[in-house]
């Protein structure tokens, strides 16, 4: 029992952080048909970034308690700032060329994590959490660790927060619509770019905000962490159709207890065998999905 | 050798006027460019010219043949998956697959069965062709992005398998050296490295010819017609599956191929073949050289490599340690400068280094011929 219950949690948490890379990453899909290869730099740069905050170098961030909070939000502004940049400068001038955009994210997603291994190296480092977060729980049995509840919780604002701006506000609005129908939008007399820019602002700052809780989760930052994250993101994309957020966020539960369990109870790796089976297979069965609707 | 003896001889004819005719004598024989870097590439290994900057040692050394070996086959590779990317417009993620394939199975079937070299060698392209038949004709049932996730997919599913080690069959993380003792005798050892650089130019002269001639063939125009419009082709009435499926296959086993020669020139199989990370690699190459187009994927392939390589060593040398922190850390990583080079160069130049002399040569003539080369440059900016 004490094991399911651990293998729950643990798959939950994976799935809370598949879902914060996954719900940028679909809404940019659904609105501007770009697969965002950069997707998994921008969380490397939010962990990054929070990690740098959180090692003392940020006045007033620090590894624990109120520093801890500034620095994850410090990562999480970075992160930001990063995905702004990254559509002005370099999606936004390929507006025209839908393949090219891709290739141009790709070319970012490749050079991101070299800059960073350039800059504090290739390997893994020690990621400084507060002492609260490090430590464990009892759930009916289980030693859960703390991190686990944090990622789910994070996963669940950010999913309230973006139905409730989506469904609630004029931007949210023109996103739907534009998730919907571009062209309609654009013909309406809308300006669709400034939802792209809003869109990947929202999809960066979540990616970073997985990134840098992420870093709790593992217990480290690397350099490769976030492509490595990226394939399962767009298994959850696919699973949940592009382009909606709860989509994502059901697929990404699956996803991450599928994982889990298969990975403890068959061999290790099966699990990531599995999942990647289920995407080739999912857009064999129904191809369709790919063009989803927000729901 | 189609590629390069194949030329129709056009210029032939009588020149217009006669002030032309040394610069049609030139223009015919630039176009045996290919044939003089032919010769110059085989002969490279008798070579003990130093080619300080571009190359460790002198060209005939080991080192330097081996970079140059691995040059070549990644010039190769690009060219066979540009096939998918620039000749029928798939974008498949899931290249490595059937490189990995190729050298993998081969390197298994010696080390577990102990079947020599050559029939190792024709088993695992069997098995890149088959993998590629079957995978290639379920993945190819969606199209668009689906096509690309579902390469992906598989072909991360093998990447997992070869890290997880099964039965022991992969060697994991670390990969697998092949048994020196089954290998042919002229193909191990760095004394040897100069037939294992004629074997990468070989294979790289193979597949520039299988691509010329593919590209050319009845079957090739079809792949232009998928690329250009699929709906079209099928209203033509034929069906565009089985010809991207061929594309497909083709690919593959070039790519299995490339796997082969990799595994002798490196002596084994390594897990990095079989990452996305080297797909996307291959993807660069393509893009950065020129996207179908004759040469460009080659150029990009051997610049790439080429850069990779070097640009590492380079950052270990004085030069670059000297430097400020700011300009040491980003020359210090190969894969940032070329993800720039990358992006730079899909949106300065699109369609890659192929186009450069094009481009050069209508920027030089618009001052003179103001309208119709400036008309025609700013033609091909809008329709890159």
């Amino acid at each position: 029992m004490s094991t399911v219950v651990l293998l729950t949690m643990t798959g939950l948490g994976l799935g809370a952080l598949y879902f914060l890379i996954a719900s940028g990453l679909s809404l940019i899909f659904g609105l501007m048909d770009v697969l965002n290869f950069a997707h998994g730099a921008l969380l490397s740069i939010g962990a990054y970034g929070t990690w740098w905050a959180a090692s003392g170098n940020l006045p007033g961030a620090g590894p624990g308690g109120a520093g801890f909070v500034l620095a994850v939000l410090f990562g999480t502004a970075v992160g930001t700032v990063a995905a702004v940049v990254l559509e002005l400068a370099v999606v936004r001038p390929l507006y025209t060329r839908p393949r090219e955009q891709v290739l141009a994210t790709v070319g970012v997603g490749l050079a991101v994590p070299a800059l960073l291994s350039g800059i504090w190296g290739s390997d893994a480092l020690r990621f400084p959490g507060p002492e609260a977060l490090s430590g464990t729980f009892s759930l009916l049995g289980a030693e859960v660790p703390v991190n686990r509840l944090v990622l789910v919780a994070a996963a669940v604002v950010v999913l309230v927060a973006l139905r409730l701006f989506l469904g609630r506000t004029r931007h949210g609005l023109v996103v739907r619509a534009g998730v919907e129908d571009r062209a309609m939008v654009t013909a309406l007399g809308i300006d669709v770019r400034k939802a792209f820019t809003l869109v990947f602002a929202i999809g960066g700052s979540a990616a970073a905000l997985g990134g840098a809780l992420g870093g709790l989760y593992f217990g480290s930052v690397d350099p490769r962490q976030g492509t490595s994250l990226l394939i399962f993101a767009f298994v959850v994309v696919v699973t949940g159709g592009m382009g909606s957020v709860t989509g994502a966020a059901a697929a990404s539960v699956v996803i991450g207890l599928v994982q889990q369990f298969a990975n403890y109870y068959t061999a290790a790796g099966l699990g990531d065998l599995a999942v990647v089976v289920l995407l080739a297979a999912l857009l064999l069965v129904r191809p369709r999905g790919l063009t989803g609707r927000l729901a | 050798m189609s590629t390069v003896t194949g030329t129709p001889d056009r210029t032939s004819g009588t020149p217009a006027a006669p002030s032309d005719a040394p610069a049609a004598d030139t223009a015919r024989l630039l176009r045996w460019w290919p044939a003089a870097v032919l010769v110059v590439l085989i002969v490279a290994p008798y070579s003990a010219l130093p080619l300080p900057g571009l190359l460790d040692g002198p060209v005939g050394s080991a080192g330097s043949l081996q970079l140059l070996a691995t040059c070549l086959l990644f010039g190769a590779l690009a060219t066979g998956y540009d096939l998918l990317l620039g000749r029928t417009g798939l974008l498949s993620f899931g290249h490595a697959l059937y490189f990995a394939a190729g050298s993998y199975a081969t390197n298994t079937i010696m080390l577990e069965a102990g079947l020599p070299f050559a029939v190792s060698a024709l088993v695992g392209v069997c098995f890149g062709i088959a993998l590629a038949l079957v995978l290639g004709s379920v993945s190819l049932r969606v199209t668009g992005i689906g096509f690309s996730m579902v390469t992906l997919a598989f072909a991360q599913a093998g990447s997992i398998l070869v890290s997880r080690n099964p039965g022991g069959f992969t060697g994991g993380e670390e990969g697998r050296a092949a048994p020196a003792e089954l290998l042919p005798s002229g193909l191990v050892g760095i004394e040897h490295t100069a037939n294992l650089y004629w074997v990468a130019l070989g294979y790289l002269v193979l597949t520039l010819a299988v691509v010329h001639w593919a590209v050319r063939s009845p079957t090739g125009r079809v792949w232009e017609g998928i690329k250009e419009n699929e709906r079209r082709v099928e209203v033509l009435g034929l069906r565009p599956y089985g010809f991207k499926l061929t594309a497909f296959v083709l690919a593959g086993v070039l790519a299995a191929l490339g796997g082969l020669v990799h595994l002798l020139l490196t002596g084994g199989s390594t897990p990095q073949t079989t990452t996305s990370d080297f797909t996307l690699s291959l993807l660069v190459m393509v893009v950065l050289g020129g996207s179908g187009t004759r040469w460009g994927p080659m150029v990009g392939g051997i610049l790439y490599t080429w850069a990779d390589h070097r640009l590492g060593d380079l950052a270990g040398s004085g030069a670059v340690a000297d430097l400020p922190a700011v300009l040491r850390v980003p020359l210090s990583q190969p894969l940032f400068l070329l993800g720039v080079l990358f992006v730079a160069v899909v949106h300065l130049l699109p369609g890659g280094l192929a186009r450069l002399p094009s481009r050069l040569d209508s920027a030089l003539r618009a001052p003179r011929g103001a309208t119709r080369a400036g008309a025609a440059a700013q033609k091909e900016n809008r329709h890159p």
